[in-house]
């Protein structure tokens, strides 16, 4: 059993973490002061192959593994959860299912597009009345002629209005219940398709997070992705998927917090030594790298299935719980490690802090985590 | 090769725009030096078409100057240089060759060692003669962690390159007697393959560090547009003898000018007042400042290598220190 | 086009840091690096390529571990990577080191020869204008950017003191390269997946038309004859405190000194 990183991986992770330091860090406090989305950064993670890491090379792809697309996500989180979760939300909720559901057109069509970076990807799941409960879909598609006509609302969507491509959810058959949902490839300018209002966030406050909406839109009926009535698994798939993405997001957030905390206590002289010769500091600051470190391993972990198409829901809702749960932990502790100065916006600790949050909420809750983890267990 | 037929210490000095650039008046003070532990003569070998005050090669210690009059070598040019100087040198048979480390003689005098298939010693430090009548060559050897004492035993010339700043002229003896010989170069012309097109001075006013009397640095730590404006106001309030200057990382993320460099790849200071901000110290950074009279580094990591040569080391932010020690100055 | 382009592999010198106590140097953990010099010779090399077309081949004269560079700039977009690697070769001065990369780009066809500048180890600067000695070929360096005008005329700007020059010169030619000349680019992802599965030569003396008294330590006009730490300078103070007390320290001492 082998826990290195493979050549290439290693080789990898270098690049990602040179480019992180230059091209991500600089930006990463006023991205989050303006709350602006990191356009700049994608485009330049876009020339180098960023937006399609795990994508076969037959579909415009770089052709690397889950692995190499955690680290990313995680080295780029660990100065930015802003950028991460744009990298995030594209490359497993949008590029994902087209290559696990598309037809052959449907990915020739897309796929190369979205990982060349030249489109940006999202993934609109989430209603007013529907989070949680994700069955409880509310917009609706009906069939005509040659189109379907979507009409309802979908909000806090990441990516909103930056995507060109959106993957849609919408009930096709309400009889059916969840099996009535069905999935849509949807473009930015399709007829009737607007971004509606931004949310002003706690956290991730770069992320463009907006409502969708659906007005009598035309979706032609050879974007239906996956069949009629298949959406929910769709879904629920992509999601799985997508809890890798985001507990790697939460992974480098709780690695860029431990950074700047060990840094600073260090640094930090109280009572004539620096506060990490304290060993209130250095048992929390031990509990929390051991925390971290078994994230990273439930990340790599559930990459590793996924990478083999083993079953891996159980662990991709383990990584997600466990290293949500880490960040939101290590940060609370690193605005504490850093006294005063750590509540200012002097120092990165207080953002992380508030992009900790959402890691434990988006992509499946903790809660719904548990559920996924316990009923995999006591099935 | 025998050694025994190899005699004196001969210096390149370079000229720029029929100007003789300072760092070979530096030069002719140290050859002097070794030919008089040798009992030997000092050459300089001048190259260009109308080169000024070619008597000041005297008075600054030259027993003899070689001026290799050509309008091939008004602007310095590889090949044409190498040729005039191999021809020199495999006439005379000088035992030491001295040149400046300068894009110039940086480029000539590997070129040199190369045709005359003997060693170059660059960046070099300390020059002295031994025992044994060898010339020894010190220098920063490991990106500068290190000294390196370097020999060139059984081949001739030995050669070193020394960076402008290092050596120091002599005082000028306008009395000194010494003769100006022309020395005739057979060129090989089919060899001239580079042309010059254009040469283009820097726009803006460029600033001598070399000259200041107090420099005020910034590295890293300072980091920014903003944190070099807090040490222009400082260099400000002290007055006309202080100038900003600047580590390497400062110019290449486009924040300084190149002119304002200190170090390996800038320029090499000895100012009263060396006050170092923010500067970790890296050891091409050192080279260029170490022999400052008095060294004051602010840094916030204590390990900084800075404080390894600082004569005052406070660990702090500078970005906190500069302003309120402008404050206090002003109101001195 | 063809390209050569010699890389070096250095410890970061420029990350080193000194034990404040014993004043040695700490050199756990500090990383091998592709020479800044050198990667912007290759992204020059990379720009060209981008432009014009050509193939590119990097070589390297060190030590086995060498590959990793040769790996990354495979990963940026070279062709060919050779790695000169013999235990004869090793103790070279400038002079020798240059004589044996010069044997091996002899054998390749080539429009031009890139090098860096100097690497930021021996800072010496020697090695580029000693292989166009050995090549017999025209130098320029110190160079920031390269024009070409597509079929064998270049222009290149040479960076001076005063400011820089402009010199044409045809192909082939040699290039001395600055790490401030351009913005070396990022491994590309799929480079890098490739990368371990694309062969390096790896080259040994044998494989070189030139005698051993030629490299190595017998090839070597100049010899360390000693070598020794800095020494300390005695010791200055230091003060580890605020603002408040730094300023405080720092005017008095200058006043001390009667610089103030």
């Amino acid at each position: 059993m082998n826990f290195d990183l493979t050549k290439e991986q290693a080789l990898f992770q270098q690049m990602v973490r040179e480019f992180s330091e230059k091209e991500v860090k600089p930006l990463a406090a006023e991205i989050d002061e303006e709350e602006r989305f990191p356009i700049e950064t994608i485009k330049k993670m876009a020339k180098i192959g960023l937006m399609g890491i795990p994508v076969p090379v037959e579909y415009g792809g770089a052709g690397g593994d889950n692995i190499m697309y955690t680290i990313a996500v995680e080295e780029i989180s660990k100065f930015c959860a802003t950028t991460g979760v744009a990298l995030s939300a594209h490359t497993s909720l949008c590029i994902a299912p087209l290559l696990e559901n598309g037809t052959e057109e449907q990915k020739k069509k897309y796929v190369p597009l979205l990982s060349s970076g030249e489109w940006i990807g999202a993934f609109g799941l989430t209603e007013p009345n529907a989070g949680t409960d994700a069955a409880l879909q509310q917009t609706m598609a009906v069939e005509d002629g040659d189109n379907y006509i979507l009409n309802g609302t979908k909000i806090f969507i990441t990516n909103a209005g930056y995507a060109n491509v959106y993957i849609i959810f919408a009930m096709t058959d309400k009889s059916k219940g969840n099996r009535g949902i069905s999935a849509f490839i949807v473009e930015k300018g399709m007829p009737g398709f607007s971004i509606g209002k931004k949310e002003k966030k706690m956290g991730i406050r770069g992320s463009a997070t907006c409502e969708l909406i659906f007005e009598n839109c035309i979706v032609p009926k050879e974007n239906l992705l996956g069949k009629v009535g298949k959406g929910f698994k769709i879904a629920m798939k992509t999601l799985d998927g997508g809890r890798i993405g985001i507990a790697s997001q939460a992974l480098g957030i709780a690695q860029g917090a431990m950074d700047e905390t060990v840094k600073y206590t260090k640094e930090r002289k109280q009572f004539g030594r620096s506060i990490a010769k304290f060993q209130n500091t250095q048992f929390q600051l031990a509990d929390l790298e051991t925390k971290i470190q078994a994230s990273r391993l439930l990340v790599r972990l559930a990459a590793f299935k996924k990478d083999r198409k083993l079953p891996f829901s159980s662990e991709a809702a383990m990584c997600k719980l466990y290293a949500a749960e880490t960040a939101m932990e290590m940060t609370t502790k690193a605005v504490q490690f850093h006294g005063g100065y750590g509540y200012t916006r002097e120092y990165p600790v207080e953002r992380m802090m508030r992009d900790a949050k959402i890691t434990e909420i988006y992509e499946g809750t903790s809660e719904v985590q548990r559920m996924v983890i316990a009923a995999n267990l006591l099935k | 090769m025998d050694i025994k037929e190899y005699k004196n210490v001969y210096v390149f000095v370079e000229q720029r725009e029929d100007k003789i650039q300072s760092v070979a008046l530096e030069l002719l003070g140290k050859a002097r030096d070794l030919a008089n532990s040798l009992n030997e003569k000092v050459v300089a070998m001048l190259l260009g078409d109308n080169v000024e005050n070619k008597e000041e090669l005297i008075a600054y210690g030259a027993d003899e100057v070689l001026y290799v009059k050509d309008k091939l070598l008004t602007t310095y040019l590889t090949e044409p240089y190498t040729q005039a100087i191999y021809q020199i040198i495999s006439s005379r048979k000088p035992s030491i060759v001295l040149f400046g480390a300068t894009t110039i003689g940086r480029d000539l005098g590997p070129r040199l060692s190369a045709r005359l298939h003997t060693g170059l010693t660059a960046d070099c430090t300390k020059l002295e003669i031994s025992d044994e009548k060898e010339l020894l060559m010190t220098r920063p050897a490991f990106g500068g962690n290190l000294m390196a004492t370097i020999k060139c035993s059984n081949h001739r010339p030995q050669m070193s390159t020394v960076r402008p700043g290092v050596m120091r002229k002599n005082d000028k003896d306008i009395n000194r007697k010494g003769e100006i010989n022309e020395f005739k170069v057979e060129f090989d012309s089919s060899k001239f393959l580079v042309e010059i097109i254009e040469t283009v001075k820097a726009q803006d006013e460029l600033v001598d560090i070399s000259e200041a009397k107090v420099l005020i640095s910034g590295g890293r730590g300072v980091g920014n547009k903003e944190g070099f404006k807090q040490l222009e106001k400082l260099a400000k309030v002290i007055g006309d003898k202080a100038e900003v200057s600047s580590s390497r990382a400062m110019v290449d993320a486009g924040i300084i000018n190149h002119d304002r460099q200190v170090g390996q790849t800038g320029k090499t200071v000895r100012p009263d007042l060396y006050i170092a901000c923010g500067i970790s110290g890296a050891i091409q950074h050192l080279a260029g400042m170490e022999e400052s009279d008095f060294i004051v580094a602010i840094n916030k990591d204590k390990f900084a290598p800075i404080f390894q040569v600082s004569d005052l080391g406070i660990v702090c932010d500078v970005n906190k220190v500069i302003p309120l020690l402008t404050e206090r100055l002003k109101k001195q | 086009m063809k390209i050569v382009v010699c890389i070096k592999q250095v410890p970061n010198t420029t990350e080193i840091k000194i034990n404040p106590e014993t004043g040695t140097l700490i050199r756990d953990g500090v990383e091998s690096i592709m020479n800044p010099d050198d990667k912007g010779g290759l992204e020059e090399a990379l720009l060209l390529k981008d432009k014009y077309g050509a193939e590119i081949t990097v070589i390297t004269m060190g030590l086995p571990q060498a590959d990793d560079i040769l790996r990354e700039a495979l990963a940026m977009g070279a062709d060919k990577a050779i790695l000169l690697t013999d235990r004869k070769l090793g103790g070279a001065d400038t002079l020798a080191t240059s004589s044996a990369l010069a044997a091996a780009i002899k054998q390749l066809d080539f429009d031009l020869v890139i090098t860096g500048r100097q690497a930021i180890d021996g800072d010496t600067a020697q090695v580029g204008p000693q292989i166009a000695e050995h090549l017999g070929l025209p130098q320029v360096t110190y160079v920031e950017n390269i024009e070409f005008d597509g079929k064998s005329t270049f222009k290149v700007k040479k960076s001076t003191e005063e400011g820089y020059q402009i010199l044409k010169v045809n192909s082939p030619f040699v290039i001395t390269v600055l790490a401030t000349a351009n913005k070396p680019r990022y491994m590309s992802v799929k480079g890098i997946v490739e990368v371990f599965h694309k062969e390096v030569e790896i080259w040994d003396f044998n494989r070189l038309c030139i005698s051993e008294d030629k490299i190595g330590k017998k090839g070597s006009p100049t010899t360390v004859f000693k070598s020794f730490s800095r020494g300390a300078k005695a010791p200055g103070e230091m003060f580890e405190v605020g603002p408040e007390e730094a300023v405080g320290i720092i005017v008095s001492k200058l006043k001390e000194k009667y610089i103030i």
